[in-house]
């Protein structure tokens, strides 16, 4: 790999001789473990282990649950009831499974909001931004599947409104919507092909995860000043940098057992916390719920698609609700290249700072607003959420670059880091 | 004999459409359960009187399909022994496909299903609503009170305010506890209808709490276990969080001039 210099893998033994002509394997390991690192690295870069960690507790509890259960119209739900009450530790694997999907989304939303704030979208890091942003709507179709799977009422019901949503495309809508459904309506054809996708993607999203670390193992890791690891030399480099064994392995796996100890309080002492408790109602065509709410995660853009409330010409507004829902992560998307500032950190752009936070409020106002139903003041304000987040991308970014006078940024890493912890007097620098 | 007054007592109950899904009920109070926060374990006898209720009221017209005779001898349930557990299926006739025709019940069954057309299967119940919703509808209080939906299920028996109306053909009963306000469920409890072996006080209230807790029991039948697994797991994982922030902290000690 290109980028921070460092020490590479030498195959000692004869075995190890034998093996790297055939399959550097070890090599690969080895560089994507001791990667140099930047030592200023603060807690908001572990959530990428808290994700990895998610994935793969995801994957291992799905393939157990997937041992019993059924994906049949008429034995879905009593199948995740077995699991729930006659399978060894089957409650536990699917507490997991439910709540784990929360986990990954809260890591997912840290994790981005993280890049946002530090710029680590920005140039050389698009493609790792990009398939992070690729790997974000996987995760996003791959909760709305699993959550159809034990075809509950609001399983039934969410399935029920979003394929709608793609039959409010105008003109080809109600084909697509059918294709989508395999029929007329949310039935047998589509919790089979649901189950199907739902197994399949989160394999597509490990490939994907695997494409994203190699990006940013090319780029080097960003860090909380946005200025670029000193790469002349090994020696130069490695005033900047720690390997990520044995320091960054500690330091993030003392995050993500913190972060477990939460997780394990909240499926041990309240797992339905952030379910629906409809869900616990078997699904029934015949029987609307009074309120159809997506999962938590999903809801500042059920509250997007939902502010739109207006026709425009001849585009109906629940199609407008629809571009806006989908344009609204694809501005995201678009962050490396409308985000026109040269200073990559938003530690030291004083006006960015404030636009930042705005957008993290407005994502939990656009969040409160997609549980709440739209009466009453809720549509007005997630209108105004809503625009803006396009805003902030759109006009906000592109414009602050120009007009901000950003604070100065430290020479190096190590400068950074000499700051937070200051050399002794005695020691010879 | 009882039992058969009360299924002609229970009306036959149509629960208009919209009132089956949303439980977002006004007027549901807390219930200081024994099974709440990390450390609350269910109360065996009450859990066995709840049982009591719902064999002698409820299930003239509820089912209970998702739970399964031999459970009640688990331990952290109402965990009767095993010929209790025989006695208590026998009351029950299920549908045998073998035999194509129903007999008594067995440990290896699981209860019937309602034998009313639209009485709510209660398996599931104590899950499937929830009582509280605040503040502001973030939910925010339920890490504190639980979901409220042994609470709902105390309030929808005992918010009775002995108004009647009919409508379409059937009769409706206002129920403050009850989205819409009219429910097709005739009052079912009435002081000291059931009398408890362990001579505990059969007030309307007290069995309408027995009976939540019971059901409660029956929508989560692994809570004990799954509480001491979180307790346990939440310990261990302390214990190392702790283990590995000072290997953390040794280890980086040299580098932030702390060695």
């Amino acid at each position: 790999m290109a980028g921070i210099p460092h020490d590479h893998y030498e195959p000692k033994s004869g075995f190890e001789k034998w093996l790297d002509a055939r399959l550097p394997i070890a090599g690969v390991l080895y560089s994507t473990l001791m990667i140099p690192t930047p030592k200023n690295l603060n807690w908001m870069w572990i959530w990428g282990i808290v994700l990895t960690f998610c994935l793969a507790l995801q994957i291992i509890t799905g393939i157990i649950l997937v041992m019993h259960y059924v994906p049949h119209v008429d034995m879905a739900f009593d199948s995740v009831e077995h699991i729930m009450r006659d399978v060894n530790g089957g409650w536990a694997f699917r507490y997991l499974h439910a709540n784990g999907a929360s986990l990954f989304f809260i890591a997912v939303y840290i994790h981005i909001f993280r890049g946002l704030y530090y710029g680590s979208y920005k140039s050389p890091r698009e493609i790792t931004w990009i398939v992070g942003m690729l790997i974000y709507l996987a995760m996003m179709a791959t909760g709305f599947l699993g959550y159809v799977l034990p075809w509950g009422q609001m399983s039934f019901w969410g399935a029920t409104v979003i394929t709608g949503l793609f039959g409010a495309i105008p003109g080809v809508g109600p084909i697509i919507q059918e294709w989508l459904l395999g029929g007329p309506a949310v039935d047998q054809a589509t919790l089979n092909r649901f189950f199907s996708l739902h197994y399949l993607l989160p394999f597509v999203i490990v490939g994907l995860v695997v494409i994203h670390i190699w990006a940013f193992h090319t780029t080097g890791n960003n860090n909380p000043t946005g200025v670029e690891v000193r790469r002349k030399s090994k020696a130069e480099a490695s005033k900047d940098t720690l390997p990520f064994w044995p320091y960054f392995v500690i330091k993030d796996l003392f995050a993500l057992v913190l972060v477990l100890t939460i997780f394990a309080a909240i499926v041990g002492f309240m797992p339905n916390y952030l379910g629906h408790p409809d869900n616990y109602i078997e699904a029934n065509a015949l029987s609307t719920p009074a309120h159809i709410v997506p999962e938590w995660y999903y809801l500042p853009f059920y509250a997007i698609l939902r502010a739109i409330t207006f026709d425009v010409l001849f585009l109906d507004a629940k199609f407008l609700g629809v571009l806006a829902m989908f344009g609204a992560i694809f501005v995201m998307a678009l962050a490396p290249w409308l985000d026109t500032s040269s200073t990559r950190s938003g530690r030291y752009r004083p006006m960015f700072k404030w636009w930042f936070w705005l957008l993290g409020i407005d994502f939990m106002v656009l969040m409160w607003c997609g549980a709440r139903p739209a009466e009453g003041l809720v549509p007005l304000i997630s209108l105004i959420g809503a625009i803006y987040w396009f805003a902030y991308f759109l006009v906000i970014l592109p414009i602050l670059g120009r007009i901000e006078k950003p604070l100065p940024t430290p020479e190096t890493i190590e400068a950074d880091f000499d700051a937070h912890y200051p050399p002794k007097s005695t020691e010879s620098r | 004999m009882k039992k058969t007054v009360l299924s002609v007592l229970v009306a036959l109950g149509v629960t208009t459409g919209s009132a089956f899904g949303a439980g977002d009920a006004a007027h549901i109070h807390d219930v200081d359960f024994s099974f709440e926060g990390p450390f609350g374990s269910f109360d065996q006898h009450q859990l066995q009187r709840g049982m009591q209720v719902y064999q002698e009221v409820c299930s003239a017209c509820h089912g209970l399909r998702q739970v399964a005779f031999r459970t009640l001898a688990d331990e952290g349930g109402p965990h009767l022994t095993e010929d209790q557990v025989k006695a208590f299926a026998a009351l029950y006739d299920v549908y045998d496909a073998e035999l194509d025709d129903t007999r008594a019940a067995i440990p290896s069954d699981k209860f019937p299903r309602s034998g009313v057309e639209n009485a709510p299967d209660l398996s599931l119940m104590a899950k499937a609503r929830a009582g509280f919703h605040g503040p502001a509808g973030l939910g925010i209080n339920q890490i504190v009170k639980g979901m409220g939906g042994p609470e709902y299920i105390v309030a929808i028996l005992t918010s009775y305010t002995g108004e009647e109306k009919t409508q379409a053909g059937s009769t409706l009963y206002e129920n403050t506890a009850f989205p819409g306000g009219w429910i097709a469920m005739a009052p079912p409890l009435s002081d000291d209808q059931v009398e408890f072996a362990d001579g505990h006080d059969a007030s309307a209230h007290h069995m309408a709490e027995d009976t939540a807790a019971f059901l409660m029991w029956a929508a989560e039948p692994k809570m004990m276990a799954r509480k001491w697994t979180g307790l346990l797991s939440v310990g261990f994982l302390a214990l190392l969080t702790v283990l590995l922030y000072l290997t953390n902290k040794k280890l980086w000690a040299p580098h932030k001039r702390k060695a």
